[in-house]
């Protein structure tokens, strides 16, 4: 890139430069905008500002809803049963291939591998930090180290794990792989991390594993605070044990939050993508369905696989979020 | 004074400007001698007319082009506007849908073109043919044909049938380059037996892409052990992806790919980037790669490799090409790809810059200006600069048949689909051939 520039005796900030104008020409427009539809909403009578203001926040959320999701869903839904050019309707073809092709369906089990394991231990983990450092001193530095990690995109996290995970094969040449490393100064031969399944599914786990703890801990971690000191400190003279008052008293107090991080967590899985992708490609039987969906219909120009499995997400996705909705309304007429 | 001054200034000013004022009226040609023009007589009287090529190719390659004929524009005053862009492919049916076809297309592959012939793409003139037909061997001239009807020329070429090797290695270990298929397997059995280096370093891994290292392999071995148009009935699903002449390749790739002798772990092969291998030619940890020529730019880049010519065997980190052999020494295909100019007018002008683009003048002084070579027979191996170029030269000239990349051309599914899936499990799982192959046949789009 840089000799590129050079050879055209141009800075970088030549192209930076228009771009940037254009973004802030952009935002300036958009403030403009709203600001023009506030100050009209401001001038209508009381009566008309009932019915604006539906307008105002309504329409545009409406429209972008409609042209962002609802015409893809339905655009989606109408591929997944055509063939793979999208000429002609082909039926159920394509679910067929999805739960009949042997290498389809360990991307399935994958998923499932996944969904299973990654709310269960990022959950696990971040309620058990949450619970040794609610009353903990300088607690601080180990839930912002645990944090962390929240805050790396799933990209950058995959490339880190992978040089976590590289393997040399060349024995004149030194490891770069930190777990080979360890591997070799306990006396063992490490094995090619990522090219062995099904270990390779369950090490790209533990990436993700990483990443979503630091999330449930500080969300727990928040409910825990709210556990009212009476209640513990009644506990604690009714001579309840610290693993007693964590199983009966913390535990039932932060359910509704532990479902929420439970779903969110589950509802991430399912949709993983960027760290099958950068780490193996989908490779040695470690392919997911979100990236599956994308080589099929982006590599394998094949629309009809592609819309079949990105349907066989949403529907999985459905019950989770169909769950999640009727716990918090649930919750909202207890209160 | 300060006026005097101003005034001196000015004048010299006004010289200097007169005298490249001047200097624009006698033909000067782009390294400094004047041109003759007489040399361009054949392509005059289209005085004031314009040509525009669309194309691909965008600075910093097309400021070359446009260097490359500014004596013929300024001899016929035929002005060539170089219209590159990198939306070519999804522009160009928009074009001649739309009534604006350009004049010359260059056309990245020749897949594209064919969807133009007889939808606007205009048949070469004679003069064109006839300069093809001179300058091009018949494998070029029939990328450029379609349905019998020649359309489109060739213009610059790549080629893949290359093995990346380091000449110093080479000669301090007494190897020699081998010339066809049974010295390329002696020679892996010799340095394999020698113990000091690993024969080959083959790497499979490129992201998402991973695997098209391995049907690169196929198909230049393809083009070894079956006929030319077997080649092309494999490519066009005409034979079976599991055909005995496809089983007969695969099997001959695995003898060097799957030999742990040769690569070391097999299984690793699919996890070794194809960059990190080549590595292990410019740090000595293995003596063959076989890559295409653009290795050779990443290999200088990051691993500090410098790019020799094969007869210099003295420099540390020199890295060089050789032929991927052929079944004997007269058999010599080779796999690569190239581009092609196609006319969508027949306007004389039009005609008389496609005429130019084919000829062995242009060729040399296009080659000239570094960086570029093509099929073409009158190019002199002297003028292309770059070692690793000009052996893809020797490759071309000497090559008795030429294919563009198999797996570009199949359907994406295949292509960019389960052929590199397959050629992955085919190392990582130990995969036998014949399972590869199956499961390639299968995935064949049925239409």
């Amino acid at each position: 890139m840089t000799e590129s520039y050079l050879a055209f005796g141009k800075t970088p900030w030549d192209t930076i430069g228009p771009n940037l104008l254009q973004l802030v020409l952009g935002l300036v427009a958009f403030a403009a905008i709203v600001y023009i539809c506030f100050l009209l909403a401001s001038r209508a009578s009381v009566k008309a500002q009932d019915w604006l203001k539906y307008l105002i926040f309504l329409v545009p959320a409406s429209l972008l809803l409609l042209i962002g999701l609802v015409y893809p869903t339905i655009r989606t839904l109408i591929m997944a049963f055509m063939d793979s050019d999208s000429q002609q309707f082909v039926g159920f073809d394509n679910f067929a291939w999805a739960f009949t092709m042997p290498e389809i369906l360990t991307v399935l089990r994958n998923t499932a591998i996944w969904v299973l394991l990654v709310p269960l231990f990022a959950t696990a983990l971040g309620l058990a930090i949450a619970y040794m450092t609610d009353r903990m001193k300088r607690a601080a530095v180990v839930t912002s180290l645990i944090f962390m990690p929240m805050a790396i995109s799933f990209v950058g996290a995959g490339v880190i794990w992978k040089f976590v995970y590289d393997y040399q094969p060349n024995k004149f040449k030194p490891d770069i792989g930190l777990l080979s490393a360890i591997t070799k100064a306990l006396g063992m031969t490490p094995p090619n991390w990522l090219l062995e399944a099904p270990v390779n599914t369950l090490l790209l786990i533990v990436v993700m594993i990483w990443i979503q703890t630091g999330f449930a801990m500080v969300v727990l971690g928040a409910a825990m605070k709210n556990v009212p000191d009476e209640v513990v400190e009644a506990a604690m003279l009714d001579g309840a044990k610290p693993w007693a008052r964590f199983i009966r008293i913390t535990l039932p107090m932060i359910r509704s939050t532990i479902v929420v991080v439970l779903t969110t967590t589950m509802i991430g899985t399912l949709k993983v993508f960027d760290i099958v992708r950068t780490m193996t490609g989908g490779n040695f039987s470690t392919s997911v369905i979100a990236n599956e969906m994308y080589s099929q219909s982006f590599r394998a120009m094949d629309y009809g696989h592609g819309s079949a499995l990105a349907i066989i997400l949403f529907v999985g996705c459905l019950p989770i979020i169909a769950y999640n909705i009727r716990q918090l309304r649930l919750e909202r007429t207890e209160r | 004074m300060k006026s005097t001054k101003g005034r001196v200034f000015a004048v010299a000013a006004t010289a200097a400007v007169a005298a490249l004022v001047f200097a624009g009226c006698a033909p000067a040609a782009t390294d400094g001698t004047t041109v003759n023009c007489d040399d361009y007589s054949k392509y005059k009287g289209h005085e004031g007319t314009e040509v525009e090529v669309y194309t691909t190719i965008i600075d910093p390659e097309a400021a070359l082009f446009k260097q490359s004929f500014a004596d013929f524009e300024k001899c016929t005053g035929i002005t060539i506007n170089w219209n590159g862009t990198q939306e070519f492919e999804a522009q160009i049916p928009v074009r001649v849908e739309g009534g604006t076809a350009p004049d010359l297309a260059i056309f990245p592959q020749p897949g594209l073109l064919a969807k133009f012939a007889g939808k606007g793409l205009v048949e070469a003139s004679a003069d064109v043919t006839a300069s093809v037909d001179a300058n091009y061997s018949a494998d070029w001239k029939n990328y450029g044909t379609v349905d019998g009807k020649f359309y489109a020329a060739p213009l610059g070429a790549n080629v893949k049938s290359f093995v990346w090797y380091s000449p110093k290695v080479f000669k301090d270990n007494g190897y020699t380059v081998p010339t066809t298929w049974d010295e390329l397997i002696t020679l892996s059995d010799k340095i394999a037996a020698d113990g000091k280096i690993q024969p080959w370093c083959v790497g499979f891994g490129s992201g998402e892409a991973t695997g098209w290292v391995g049907t690169d392999w196929m198909e230049d071995i393809m083009l070894r052990t079956a006929s030319p148009e077997t080649y092309d009935a494999w490519v066009t699903h005409k034979i079976k992806f599991n055909d005995p002449a496809v089983a007969k390749a695969i099997a001959q790739a695995g003898s060097i790919i799957k030999n742990p002798k040769y690569v070391g772990d097999v299984k690793s092969i699919a996890t070794t980037t194809f960059q990190a291998a080549g590595a292990g030619v410019v740090d000595g940890t293995c003596a063959m790669h076989r890559q295409a020529s653009f290795l050779g730019g990443i290999l200088a880049s990051d691993n500090g490799a410098k790019i020799v010519d094969p007869t210099d065997t003295t420099t540390e980190n020199g890295i060089s090409v050789f032929y991927f052999p052929g079944a004997s020494a007269d058999n010599k295909p080779a796999l690569g790809g190239g581009e092609f100019v196609g006319a969508f007018s027949d306007r004389p002008e039009v005609q008389a810059v496609q005429l130019y683009l084919t000829t062995p003048e242009w060729n040399n002084k296009k080659a000239k200006l570094g960086g570029w070579f093509s099929a073409n027979k009158g190019l002199d191996e002297a003028n292309v600069a770059d070692p690793v170029n000009k052996v893809a030269v020797q490759i071309l000239k000497n090559a008795t048949t030429f294919r563009f990349d198999g797996s570009d051309t199949m359907p994406a599914a295949v292509g960019a689909g389960s052929f590199w899936k397959e050629m992955t499990a085919w190392v990582a799982e130990n995969k036998s051939d014949k399972a590869v192959l199956d499961a390639i046949e299968k995935s064949w789009p049925k239409k």
